[in-house]
């Protein structure tokens, strides 16, 4: 049974989740999907999209990455959809849309 | 050989922690548990253990001291009673589910108000849904011996554990005591050996995560499969501790059972008082018999049905009233316990006992007795929630 963070999944299971939910790595906050409750979801259209990368500090939880200069597509395994980035976008380029599973 | 002694209740479980020599001790002080980090802080300061003697601020800091010490790798221990127990219950929770099993003696007390110092069951009783096994004692005896177990049973399923003995009664009552001797007990309890724990220097932990929806439940259904499997970790320890000293230790304990058609079932110092009761009444020709609980976390539902199945009529005795309009908080696991496995011919009453030092003595035993042998001839229960001995 691995106790490895990258196997704390939502799919895990009570008989293979660690104990207390304890963690024995470090640096597990790149692995872990902490994503998963979220109810609404960022959506950037990239016709509308200037690039005044507006959006990306806004983001508490660096999940808008940016690579030369520009910021591409949301990382939907951290954003918990809390909508910050869509209220910064001076274009509406950022819409939410309802979260379905 | 065993040593002969003669202590209370708070000195043997001193005693039994001496022996045991833990890593840390979070210490405060209330009555009637006191005793315990008194006479163990003499011990710190003679030199005869090597623990780690933590005074704080209060009971919460006490079990906080105790969750970060056996968090790191260490064995933790502490002791309360009444509103200290309370004013814990927030970091009893904590240790539960980080699955530290720390060990807890309480000598139970009762709670405000009115304001009370003496022994009932409502500190215990209030703290039971926190996830830490139980153990109850009837005697000082029991209290050393349950002492000496805790830490192979916590250990073995990742939880904590509480020693519950009656304040004053037991605690403070000094009774002939066997002890056991030194090496027995050290290699009886054996080295605490974590499979993981924060002082590890190869092992990068996180203790206390943050579980998102998609994970608590998950967490919680693991820690109740702990509190089952306990059930036969408990029993094996005690027939183990039996083979070391003579005195084996089960979930219940059922007293002159056999062909009783009316019991009651008891826990803690009040079991001893009721046993003569019975025995009196069996010299009379009655049959009657006494089902005492030890571990009340986890509660012995099949020890429990098993033992009362064929009374006519059986009558629970709960030191603690759970203010809910009809029963204490025992009678609601016995005969939730009956109902659930299909055991529906005994009539069973509760009784509320003993409150804030409420003396229980023979007779008030041999008239609950006497209520049951009514039930059980004419078939009619009454009033099912009742109180014993308080004046109409």
């Amino acid at each position: 049974m691995s106790h490895l963070a990258k196997d704390m999944t939502p799919q895990v299971t009570w008989r293979d989740i660690t104990p207390g939910c304890n963690i024995y790595e470090g640096g597990t906050s790149v692995t872990v999907e902490t994503g998963d409750w979220r109810t609404e979801r960022p959506v950037v259209d990239f016709a509308k999209c200037k690039q005044c990368l507006l959006c990306v500090p806004v983001c508490p939880d660096m999940s808008i990455p940016v690579k030369d200069g520009k910021r591409g597509d949301f990382n939907y395994f951290f954003c918990k959809g809390c909508g910050v980035c869509a209220n910064a976008c001076p274009f509406g380029a950022i819409t939410m849309v309802a979260e379905e599973k | 050989m065993s040593i002969r002694e003669r202590l209370s209740g708070n000195e043997a479980i001193a005693y039994a922690m001496k022996q045991i020599n833990p890593d840390v001790m979070g210490a405060f002080p209330i009555t009637p548990s006191t005793e315990i980090p008194q006479y163990f802080s003499t011990y710190v300061d003679n030199g005869e253990v090597d623990t780690e003697f933590i005074p704080v601020e209060s009971e919460h800091s006490a079990m906080s001291t105790c969750i970060g010490a056996e968090a790191a790798g260490c064995r933790a221990i502490s002791a309360t009673s009444s509103c200290g127990l309370c004013y814990m219950t927030e970091m009893l929770y904590v240790a539960a589910s980080d699955r530290l099993p720390i060990t807890l003696a309480v000598s139970c007390r009762a709670l405000s108000g009115p304001i009370n110092i003496n022994n009932d069951h409502s500190d215990a009783m209030g703290v039971r849904d926190t996830g830490w096994i139980m153990l109850f004692a009837e005697t000082n005896q029991e209290a050393y011996d349950n002492y000496l177990q805790a830490m192979r049973i916590g250990e073995a399923v990742g939880l904590p554990v509480m020693i519950c003995q009656d304040g004053f009664i037991t605690s403070h009552a000094i009774e002939n005591i066997e002890l056991v001797e030194d090496d027995k007990v050290k290699s009886f309890v054996g080295e605490y050996k974590p499979a993981h724990y924060l002082l590890n220097k190869d092992e990068p932990m996180a203790v206390g995560a943050y579980a998102t929806p998609v994970y608590y439940m998950e967490a919680k259904r693991q820690q109740a499969q702990a509190m089952i499997d306990a059930k036969d970790v408990i029993r094996k320890v005690g027939a183990e501790f039996g083979q070391m000293t003579g005195r084996s230790y089960g979930l219940i304990e059922k007293f002159m059972m056999d062909d009783a058609e009316e019991a009651i079932v008891i826990m803690g110092s009040s079991a001893g008082t009721a046993k003569q009761a019975v025995k009196e009444l069996r010299a009379q020709g009655n049959k009657v018999g006494l089902v005492k609980v030890r571990s009340f976390r986890p509660f012995p539902s099949e020890d429990i049905c098993d033992a009362l199945k064929d009374v006519k009529a059986f009558a629970v005795m709960d030191k603690d009233d759970s203010f809910n309009g009809h029963c204490g908080p025992m009678f609601a696991e016995v005969a939730s316990s009956m109902f659930a496995a299909g055991v529906c011919g005994p009539r069973g009453i509760s009784y509320i006992y003993g409150l804030g030092g409420r003396d229980v003595r023979v007779e008030s035993i041999q008239k609950v007795f006497a209520e049951l042998e009514q039930i059980a001839s004419t078939g009619v229960t009454g009033e099912t929630y009742r109180y014993l001995e308080v004046r109409e």
